[in-house]
């Protein structure tokens, strides 16, 4: 197991090596040092003199990958996209374009950011599941029909009119809560709203799903010989089809889990939530290249922590499977 | 939102519990309510300051909040129009001598050209800083938390951690410190390089900064010369300037010459203290009104008064309609009143003008109205004498205050390009064309909601040189109509008679029958309301427009290279002088010419133009300076390198209670000034944001409706599967 | 002198051709092979399948006549020199040629579904000089009336006349359809037992809608105007295109990627299977939206840095959007690729597999005969399921900024410009209406023909439902 995960780790260096280099290819094909520096000195009386300065201060002067002019192992490292990339493997994401502390405002946001998605999620699985669960009792009667078509209906409409919907309604018509915003003393005001529209939002398409692995796995021996066995369906249910289901269920979610301190874009943006989510947002908007790189990196090592957890909780769930 | 609402059933009871602990306040409050009894004022900003650093800080968003914290040695007069400069920090206005080559007084009176100017300033006496650690002493005297490596600060996260505050008295070395930090390279001053050209010794200083400083190191700037800047004493100092520069006193009311101590510089040269944020760029110190309590950008950012601020009083004298408007209410009181500003980020307008509306912000925005179309006709309805507030804004008593800033909205043709630009007959007639059919009035009338002036010149209202009525009117664009007193655009086919006379009846060339289309370079998307209307501008003669729409760097990129053919632009005034407007075309500005960040945008070059340019640049405001704007402008008129489009204008909305809210145009330094009565906004809060309960009461019912007859179902079904599965 | 047309050929044009070349290859393959076409005959015997496959071919057979571009000719000026033929800067397609001029009828701003009045209030400047606020008329709005008090009689009126024709329409093709069935079961002697009956009602419903909309929409609003004063109901139909292009073209441009690369890992193993594997999880590693949002970004730069390769901004905006569709196409093809390598993978060590490496048959045989054909129901379910997802996502990313083109219409945009109009006091909400009304039957649609093919095709179900 613990050779195992060494190994892992071991194999995501050159992965994120790989995500690096194309964050760097792809923003550096389009903007020069130049154009970065001038966006970010502002429009009146800007000088070469400060432009270079910035640059420099900055560590985008010389070549971008290789340097011709320099000697030996100085051709790759006295380059930018060295420079540049290896304070990112100690997590060390440098000044942002507006001079802040990158990794202090990542921690400072991160909060904000799992207050909103960690209930989404613990709740929207929860809800799906109950729904799931009670759907499958009536399963092939026309209530079951209706509903199965109305989570159809719930994940055809797009996610945006949710939350637009939501907004306008119960902020701005029934006045019940605060527009936008967020406050630590009593965040669950601000919260209670994108929750609320992010479960509904997810329950069409999750409620579905889980009912598909339900009805599976009811089809299968073991619920048969429970049945034969004169347990009741409810019986059935809750004690041999919902734990058998867990294991397709836990390790759909261990890979998100890692994800969600990435904080949800849109509904961040929406609510005016201050955490990741509309931070990467910014990045983008601003074009700041520093931010960018930051959030890239960090999405990729939390994609691959949830990679690794997954396949630690497959053993977890099913004995048979083996790390090696 | 009273108690009794809980006792009328025992299920809505339990939902509101859920929703609410029984209190008296709104629901939809988004800031939790101030229990200290404090005066705090609540607004709002969209766009984040990036930088807080007096020296390096140009936008209004960041002026909206520094401006109220440092203190410059002028200031613009609140309420007197037009601007008026008076002292501020300084005791009076500042000294200025006129000096030759040895830096000798000029004579009274000689025609010598000076070719030095000194200006002596000096400062009142007892002005103290804000409380802040940077200024702590210990028993011995000595600074407490002046650091010399990582580890002695490592406890300090934030600013909060410091328990010991100290203060200092403001000399006039921390203004001189000022004028080095501009000058060091590591600061990128917007202003470095303007200044370079004028303060003695400036350019001298950068450069030995530059060969001097190794990364990220503090250096005592104590130590260097400045050789234009000397001190004469602990309350006065004095700078040299190159040659004459009569605006150089406006700059001195703008944050960029506010003291900085070097106390501030050297605390916030920690070890480790960026890593951490805390820098001069995000915390301010100050001798101003307040004092920055906590910065959190994407948040909100919170002021409070600075407990040593000066005896500062609001102004007994305004305009004649002030006192009419309340302005003059607090006459004489002592500044500020508010005790503390609470500025909460919004990521979008819309949710800013709800919060406004709901009477959770006290304006409706600090550098931009808010207003904008979407919500104009909620605000604003025509009356027969011009804007007034609609019924429901005016029984919610909000007040309306316009601000005019100098500013001119234009069409820059490039100059050099070779279809629009060039100083032939030809050409002029092509310009004159498009400009006669480029229908302003009706852009201001639709995009801009009737709030803004149809320019004439580069030259906007309310600063000298400005003429209106008939001698101020563009007579290549427009007539003068006796009857109504007014300018009448000329008619399309005017227009189309001249651009048949530059070569393009109908829209094609002569010659060829090619169509002729041109290229509007826009940083902007190129669809949507505003595209579209200009297309239809220029489909009025024929001529087809396309647009080559970029990011906004890349425009930029293109302005530099001269690669535009026309564009839209603007330009702000620092300040209120005519020359601030007329240098934008000057040919030396050119970007291709000068091979720099130039401001004369469409490459106008007109020798004429410059010397007079020169020679009005270095005299006082009367009549020898208006004759010689009048002839510049007359000039631009004819050569017409720029559409004249607009001059902007913005109604800026405030809640009832909050009071002392004229708009000032250049000066961003009124906060301290704003008044606002807290009681009064409790009882409307409450009054606007009784929540509908109606809905949230179906929506319970609703889903016991659902969820009852499925439990019922269910334990039916239950009953029936022993029997059934068997 | 009739004026010429230019034809054009978008970028997105020549896929969709491809696409229905495609389409029509599968077609006719399905002769050939009876099991699939029994499958697909599972999936159209319900009604659901039947319904939805006809509001699929509805929404696809207008993508496809707003994918027929061309560019009308200008008219010569008098006294003009040369003979040589300008064309005009904007592109049409045969769709803008059918709504008649519902395109081209822009007002001022804002106006209500069927109204006669601007809903936005305008400064007038009446004739004594003075300015008042109001309303103004519409343009193109209800001008044959001769008094605004006939709106609603004529409404009604016109309503019927214009489903009238539709239902013309459809009972003409219906009753061709019939003939033709009838012949089939004459020449085989099978009655057909698919449930064309619904498929008729469907048809008839549709073309009647679109005949009442068609022939209103040219008198009046139907849904009213946006902000620029364009027809909603024109840009909510020209948004189908753009709906239908994203979820296709998508999945289109990223399935060679995924086969060529999946079959390959699962099939030779060894450095191909690490390459391959090492390019998916580092693609899927960079959160997706930073990865469109840089490549948008980066394509917008190229656009505007070559200006020379579009004449004109329709091209520009298209040229975007393919990009977008291959941006998004990049970031999706992991999890396909990743599904087809498992397969392959089981697969290949199948014992018929086996045998056929010993009998020495080469690679491209295996691949060919026993590989792909086992992965063709993954493809076609992939296929339809990413289809209404890709609809959905693109109206998320039009709010980020990094969608569709501002120029081409789409729903994405639409909904996003919604935010704010329905902050509006009174409140505008025809735009999002009709964005959401056809968005939502499209992916309605789209995701219950895709439950069908997915029971049909997928085995996993397909043996459940054996045993059911």
């Amino acid at each position: 197991m613990f050779a195992y995960i060494v190994r892992r780790l071991l194999y995501a260096i050159p992965i994120l090596i790989g995500v690096n280099l194309l964050t760097f290819v792809l923003f550096f094909i389009v903007n020069t040092p130049d154009n970065m520096a001038r966006a970010h000195l502002g429009d009146k009386y800007v000088t070469q003199d400060a432009i270079d300065n910035w640059i420099e201060e900055k560590g985008y002067h010389g070549p971008m990958f290789i340097n011709a002019e320099a000697e030996g192992i100085e051709t790759l490292t006295d380059t930018v996209f060295f420079r540049q990339s290896i304070p990112l493997f100690a997590f060390d994401f440098g000044q942002a374009d507006n001079g802040r502390d990158i990794s202090t405002d990542i921690v400072e946001r991160m909060g904000p950011s799992l207050t909103l998605a960690l209930p989404t999620f613990i709740i929207g699985i929860w809800v799906n599941i109950c729904v799931a669960l009670m759907v499958l009792m009536f399963r092939g009667t026309s209530l079951d029909r209706f509903t199965v078509i109305s989570f159809v209906t719930l994940m055809s409409i797009s996610y945006m009119f949710y939350i637009i919907g939501g907004q306008y309604l119960i902020s701005k018509e029934w006045q019940l809560l605060p527009v936008s915003g967020f406050h630590e003393d009593d965040a669950w005001r601000f919260l209670l709203l994108p929750v609320v529209i992010g479960v509904i939002a997810g329950l069409g398409s999750g409620a579905r799903l889980y009912r598909a692995l339900f009805i599976e796995s009811s089809g299968q021996d073991f619920a048969r010989t429970a049945r034969a066995k004169g347990v009741t369906e409810t019986g059935v249910l809750f004690r041999h089809i919902l734990p058998n289901t867990m294991i397709p269920i836990l390790t759909g979610i261990v890979v998100v889990i890692p994800m969600l301190f990435m904080g949800a874009l849109v509904m961040e943006s929406f609510f005016s939530i201050p955490g990741l989510g509309s931070f990467m947002l910014d990045a983008i908007q601003e074009q700041d290249f520093s931010k960018i790189r930051a959030m890239v990196y960090l999405g990729a090592v939390l994609y691959i922590i949830g990679l690794i957890l997954t396949d630690i909780s497959y053993t977890w769930a099913d004995p048979r499977v083996r790390l090696s | 939102m009273k108690c009794r609402n809980l006792g009328r059933s025992s299920l809505l009871g339990a939902t509101l519990l859920l929703l609410s602990a029984c209190s008296d306040d709104p629901w939809n409050r988004p800031l939790p309510p101030d229990e200290s009894g404090q005066k705090v004022y609540y607004s709002s900003y969209t766009g984040q300051p990036k930088h807080l650093d007096p020296v390096r800080a140009y936008s209004s968003d960041e002026g909206a909040i520094i401006d109220q914290i440092y203190d410059t040695p002028l200031q613009y007069h609140f309420l007197k129009r037009p601007y008026e400069l008076e002292p501020s920090v300084a005791t009076s206005m500042p000294l200025v001598e006129m000096l030759d080559e040895n830096l000798q007084p000029l004579p009274e009176g000689s025609d010598a050209k000076p070719a030095f100017s000194r200006y002596t300033i000096t400062i009142k006496s007892g002005i103290k800083y804000q409380p802040h650690p940077a200024f702590a002493k210990a028993d011995n005297g000595q600074p407490l938390y002046f650091f010399n490596t990582v580890e002695q600060g490592s406890t300090y996260k934030e600013l909060k951690d410091f328990e010991v505050h100290g203060t200092d008295v403001l000399t006039s070395d921390d203004f001189i410190y000022t004028l080095k930090r501009m000058s060091d390279p590591a600061n990128k001053a917007p202003l470095i390089g303007l200044m370079s050209g004028y303060i003695v010794g400036m350019t001298e200083l950068t450069e030995k900064l530059k060969a001097d400083r190794k990364e990220d190191q503090w250096l005592d700037l104590r130590q260097y010369e400045l050789e234009g800047v000397q001190k004469v004493d602990d309350h006065t100092y004095s700078i040299l300037l190159k040659g004459t520069y009569p605006q150089f006193k406006y700059w001195l009311a703008f944050r960029f010459f506010a003291p900085v101590p070097w106390e501030a510089d050297r605390f916030y040269h920690n070890p480790g203290f960026k890593d951490k944020n805390l820098t001069l760029d995000w915390n301010p110190i100050g001798t101003g009104p307040f004092m920055m309590t906590s910065n959190k950008p994407k948040r909100e950012i919170i002021l409070e008064r600075n407990p040593n601020y000066r005896e500062d009083f609001y102004p007994s004298e305004g305009m004649p309609d002030d006192v009419e408007r309340g302005y003059l209410a607090d006459a004489g009181k002592r500044l500020p009143f508010i005790d503390k500003a609470i500025f909460s980020n919004e990521s979008s307008s819309t949710s800013q003008w709800s919060k406004f509306m709901q009477g959770y912000y006290d304006r409706s925005g600090e550098t931009s109205a808010n207003v904008t179309t979407s919500t104009f006709d909620q605000a604003f309805s025509m009356g027969p004498d011009g804007l007034e507030l609609t019924p429901a804004m005016a029984n919610k008593n909000i007040k309306a205050d316009e601000e005019l800033r100098p500013s001119i909205n234009y069409l820059g043709f490039n100059m050099m390009d070779p279809v629009v630009g060039g100083y032939t007959e030809e050409k002029r007639k092509l310009r004159h064309a498009i400009s006669i059919a480029w229908d302003s009035e009706e852009l201001i009338q639709i995009f801009l909601n009737g709030m803004g002036q149809q320019a004439h010149s580069p030259v906007p209202p309310g600063l000298f040189g400005y003429r209106d009525g008939k001698e101020g009117m563009n007579p290549y664009i427009f007539n003068w109509n006796e009857a109504t007193q007014a300018a009448e655009r000329k008619s399309l086919e005017e227009a189309k008679q001249l651009l048949a006379e530059a070569g393009y009846p109908n829209g094609r060339d002569k010659d060829t029958g090619k169509p002729l289309i041109l290229y509007m370079d826009y940083a902007a998307s190129d669809s949507g309301p505003v595209p579209d209307w200009y297309r239809q501008q220029l489909k009025k003669l024929g001529i087809q427009l396309e647009f080559r729409t970029s990011d906004y760097p890349r425009f930029k990129e293109k302005m530099r290279q001269g690669n535009t053919q026309i564009f839209p632009w603007g330009w702000l005034a620092d300040y209120p002088d005519p020359e601030n407007f007329l240098f934008l075309l000057d040919s030396r500005q050119g970007s291709l010419k000068c091979e720099c960040d130039g401001s004369n945008s469409s490459n106008y070059d007109n020798p004429r133009f410059d010397a007079l340019y020169d020679r009005m640049k270095e005299i006082e405001n009367g009549p020898e300076r208006q004759a010689l704007i009048d002839e510049m402008i007359a000039i631009a008129q004819k050569d017409s390198p720029w559409i004249y489009r607009y001059h902007r204008g913005e109604v800026y909305l405030s809640n009832e209670w909050t009071n002392n809210t004229k708009k000032h145009g250049i000066s961003m330094a009124t906060l301290k000034y704003v008044n606002v009565d807290p009681e009064q906004r409790a009882a409307q809060q409450m009054a606007w944001n009784k929540p509908n309960l109606v809905p949230l009461v179906a929506g319970v019912f609703g889903l016991i409706a659902l969820v009852i007859p499925a439990l019922r179902a269910f334990r039916r079904r239950q009953r029936l599967t022993i029997e059934t599965d068997s | 002198m009739d004026l010429a047309i230019k034809p054009v050929l978008l970028g997105t044009d020549l896929l969709v051709y491809l696409l229905i070349a495609m389409i029509v290859m599968f077609l006719l393959s399905l002769k050939k092979n009876p099991q699939n076409r029994d499958r697909w005959r599972q999936v159209f015997s319900t009604r659901t399948g039947m319904v939805t496959f006809v509001i699929i071919l509805s929404y696809i057979s207008i993508a496809l006549l707003d994918s027929l571009h061309f560019r009308k000719q200008m008219e010569p000026v008098a006294g003009q020199e040369t003979t040589e033929v300008y064309y005009s800067n904007t592109i049409n397609s045969v769709l803008d040629v059918m709504l008649g001029e519902m395109g081209e009828n822009t007002e001022r701003t804002y106006s209500a579904p069927l109204s006669l009045k601007s809903w936005v209030n305008e400064n007038v400047i009446a004739e004594d000089g003075s300015i008042t606020r109001a309303q103004p008329a519409l343009v193109h709005a209800g001008q044959h009336l001769e008094s605004p008090d006939d709106k609603v009689a004529d409404i009604i009126w016109q309503s019927l006349v214009g489903a009238a024709k539709g239902l013309a329409l459809a009972a003409v093709l219906i009753v061709l359809h019939k003939q033709m069935i009838a012949r089939g079961e004459r020449a085989t002697g099978i009655r057909s037992t698919l449930p064309w009956r619904s498929a008729w009602i469907t048809l008839a419903i549709v073309l009647g809608l679109l005949g009442l909309l068609i022939h209103l929409g040219n008198l009046y609003h139907v849904l009213g105007t946006d902000q620029a004063g364009n027809d909603t109901l024109y840009d909510s139909l020209k948004g189908i295109r753009t709906a239908v292009l994203i979820g296709t073209l998508t999945t289109l441009i990223a399935m060679p990627i995924a086969i060529v690369f999946g079959i390959s890992a699962g099939y030779f193993k060894g450095w191909v299977d690490d390459v391959v594997q090492y390019i998916y999880t580092t693609l899927s590693s960079i959160p997706g939206l930073l990865l469109i949002a840089a490549s948008v970004l980066m394509f917008q730069v190229w656009i505007d840095n070559n200006p020379q390769f579009f004449e004109v901004a329709l091209e520009k905006a298209d040229a975007k959007f393919l990009a977008l569709c291959f941006i998004l196409g990049i970031t999706s093809w992991a999890t396909l690729c990743r599904l087809l390598r498992a397969e392959t993978l089981k697969i290949s060590q199948l014992d018929y597999v086996e045998a056929a490496h010993a009998f020495g048959i080469g690679h491209a045989q295996i691949l060919k005969r026993h590989i792909l054909p086992n992965l063709s129901h993954i493809i076609m379910i992939t296929f339809v399921l990413d289809f209404s997802g890709m609809v959905l996502a693109e109206a998320v990313l039009s709010y980020i900024g990094v969608g569709i083109d501002p120029t081409m219409a789409s729903w994405g945009n639409m909904i996003n410009l919604a935010r704010a109009e329905l902050a509006r006091e009174p409140m505008v909400w025809w735009n999002l209406s009709g964005a959401f009304f056809l968005m939502f039957t499209l992916v309605l649609s789209a995701n219950l023909f895709s439950d069908l093919v997915r029971d049909a095709f997928d085995p996993k179900t397909r043996v459940e439902a054996a045993k059911a």
